[in-house]
């Protein structure tokens, strides 16, 4: 199939389910409305009211403070699985100490977290930033701690014939290894931090996309709902976009992400 | 003038812990010494235990009993003499070839540029100068080994140390790379120990061919001089009259451990 067929029907989809959507929310079938304009609002409302939002300029804010909530989120909690990843990794005894705990608070869903840290760090970006921490570490932390372990033996075995110190694996082998592999994961990290600062915004805030949905949520304003839904996924797949122009400039030496591209 | 002994294994036993407190001896006391200069090829059935033999040369382990010797003085941890060509892909995967083969020189500490300038010379070397900028993976199997080679001899070890170096290439690539090695050994003739389970690529390369014993428990079984003129091209050597007979005379003998090995491990594999 040619990247035009492909394009015209991916297109294709999206304009039926819209004009469905449109049809079924105001035109009477049968003398009854399918989706009551309360419950589904309509495309031309939802559309009208992203680009009074875009049109005012309120919605830059709310950008900008998820934007920043998840790049923090992101980066501390990328910083910190890193440090205890190959922390863990390097002393098995310490890792086989704290395995069941790392378990068992990775086992906990990290929303529930997020009254805890509204409380103790108020309503401000930080306790969504903490929420999101809480995500992306333990993704970067589990892969970071396997790449650190799975260094291939015989290159490891080449890098000590070639003369390497142990602080020159460390900088020349393991450290390679344990980015690649958590660059492997970058675009679900970037993901959760995200997830992390929206569903943080939604449980209490004063600002964020996760507060704009929340507050039409409010006052049932459907078409405000939706609109921040859409809005919230362009900037998701934007941001991941920049993840992937990244991931290309720093994995040219892995044969997978060649073949992607 | 006496040579010096290059490497000298005395007696060295290999042994492993299994799990259990079962102990499996993959070597028993073995015997060998290579002078300096010297080209020593080992040969010996699937799992006889050769790569460990040479793993203990490099001191990438340590002999259960018996000693060892670089160049008369015994080894403790790793042969900081020795350069080791893997038989695995060893290669750092997110190096270009380039740094891959300057990386020897850089941790030595030579100034970047330089060690850059010096590993240009030896990608040329190998046939690899316009391949400077590829990252292993975009490499041949072949490349990557030419690579392997150039950063191992980059830092111009007293000796060499090479499993099976050739083993996952093609049959002709194989024979390629065995001239492009016999014509960089020639040079300047380092020692080297060269493991293959290949007979005709031993006799081809090697001053000497050391035949070992179908493990457990292995020994070094014989010791043919290889004396072929020099400089070879092993194409050609494999026609000579004397290559054959020679070929002959130690195939009789690792022929039947060969046949040792083959049951060994197929028993071995019903035991399980």
């Amino acid at each position: 199939m040619s990247r035009l067929t492909l394009l015209s029907l991916q297109v294709l989809v999206a304009v039926v389910c819209i004009v469905l959507w449109q049809v079924l929310s105001t035109v009477p079938v049968f003398g009854k409305i399918l989706l009551p304009p309360f419950f589904f609002s309509n495309p031309v409302d939802v559309f009208s009211q992203i680009v009074k939002w875009f049109s005012s300029g309120v919605i830059w804010k709310h950008l900008w403070i998820t934007l920043v909530e998840s790049l923090l989120a992101f980066v501390i909690g990328s910083l910190g699985g890193v440090l205890v990843g190959f922390w863990f990794a390097r002393q098995p005894l310490v890792a086989a100490v704290f395995d069941p705990y790392v378990k068992m608070v990775n086992a906990l869903p990290r929303v529930v977290l997020a009254p805890i840290f509204a409380l103790w760090l108020g309503l401000g970006i930080w306790s969504k930033v903490a929420l999101g921490v809480t995500l992306v570490f333990f993704i970067v932390f589990f892969n970071v701690y396997q790449g650190v372990k799975e260094v291939s033996r015989t290159v490891l075995d080449n890098g000590r014939m070639l003369g390497m110190s142990e602080r020159q694996l460390m900088q020349h082998v393991y450290w390679p290894s344990a980015l690649s592999w958590m660059f492997s994961s970058l675009h679900t990290s970037v993901g959760f931090a995200v997830v992390g600062a929206v569903v943080g915004e939604y449980l209490g805030s004063a600002a964020g996309l996760g507060y704009l949905i929340q507050q039409a949520e409010g006052i049932f304003d459907v078409a405000g709902v939706f609109a921040g839904m859409f809005v919230l996924s362009a900037f998701v797949i934007l941001i991941d976009f920049g993840v992937t122009l990244v991931e290309r400039r720093l994995l040219v030496w892995r044969p997978t992400v060649d073949g992607r591209g | 003038m006496i040579t010096p002994t290059a490497v000298a294994l005395e007696d060295a036993k290999v042994a492993f812990r299994l799990g259990d407190d079962r102990v499996y001896t993959a070597v028993e006391k073995a015997h060998l010494a290579v002078a300096q200069g010297e080209f020593v090829a080992i040969v010996g059935p699937t799992g006889c235990g050769k790569s460990t033999l040479l793993n203990v040369a490099a001191g990438l382990l340590k002999p259960a009993a018996g000693s060892i010797k670089i160049f008369d003085r015994p080894l403790t941890g790793l042969n900081r003499d020795a350069g080791y060509l893997f038989q695995a892909d060893a290669l750092f995967p997110w190096k270009t070839a380039l740094d891959n083969v300057a990386i020897g020189l850089e941790i030595a500490g030579t100034p970047r540029a330089e060690a850059l300038q010096r590993a240009q010379k030896w990608l040329t070397s190998v046939g690899l100068g316009a391949f400077a900028n590829r990252y292993p993976h975009m490499l041949s199997g072949g490349q990557r080994k030419r690579v392997a080679l150039a950063q191992v001899l980059i830092r111009d070890p007293k000796i060499l140390l090479m499993d099976e170096p050739f083993g996952p290439l093609d049959a002709q690539t194989r024979q390629v790379m065995g001239n492009l090695l016999l014509d960089l050994w020639n040079a300047d003739r380092k020692a080297v120990l060269f493991v293959t389970h290949d007979l005709e690529e031993a006799i081809a390369l090697a001053d000497r061919v050391v035949i070992m014993s179908a493990g457990p428990s292995s020994r070094i079984i014989g010791d043919w001089r290889v004396s072929l003129p020099r400089p070879r091209d092993i194409f050609e050597v494999r026609l000579d009259k004397e290559f054959h007979a020679l070929h002959r005379e130690i195939w009789s003998v690792l022929k039947d451990e060969v046949m040792k090995g083959y049951v060994q491990s197929t028993q071995a594999a019903e035991a399980i």
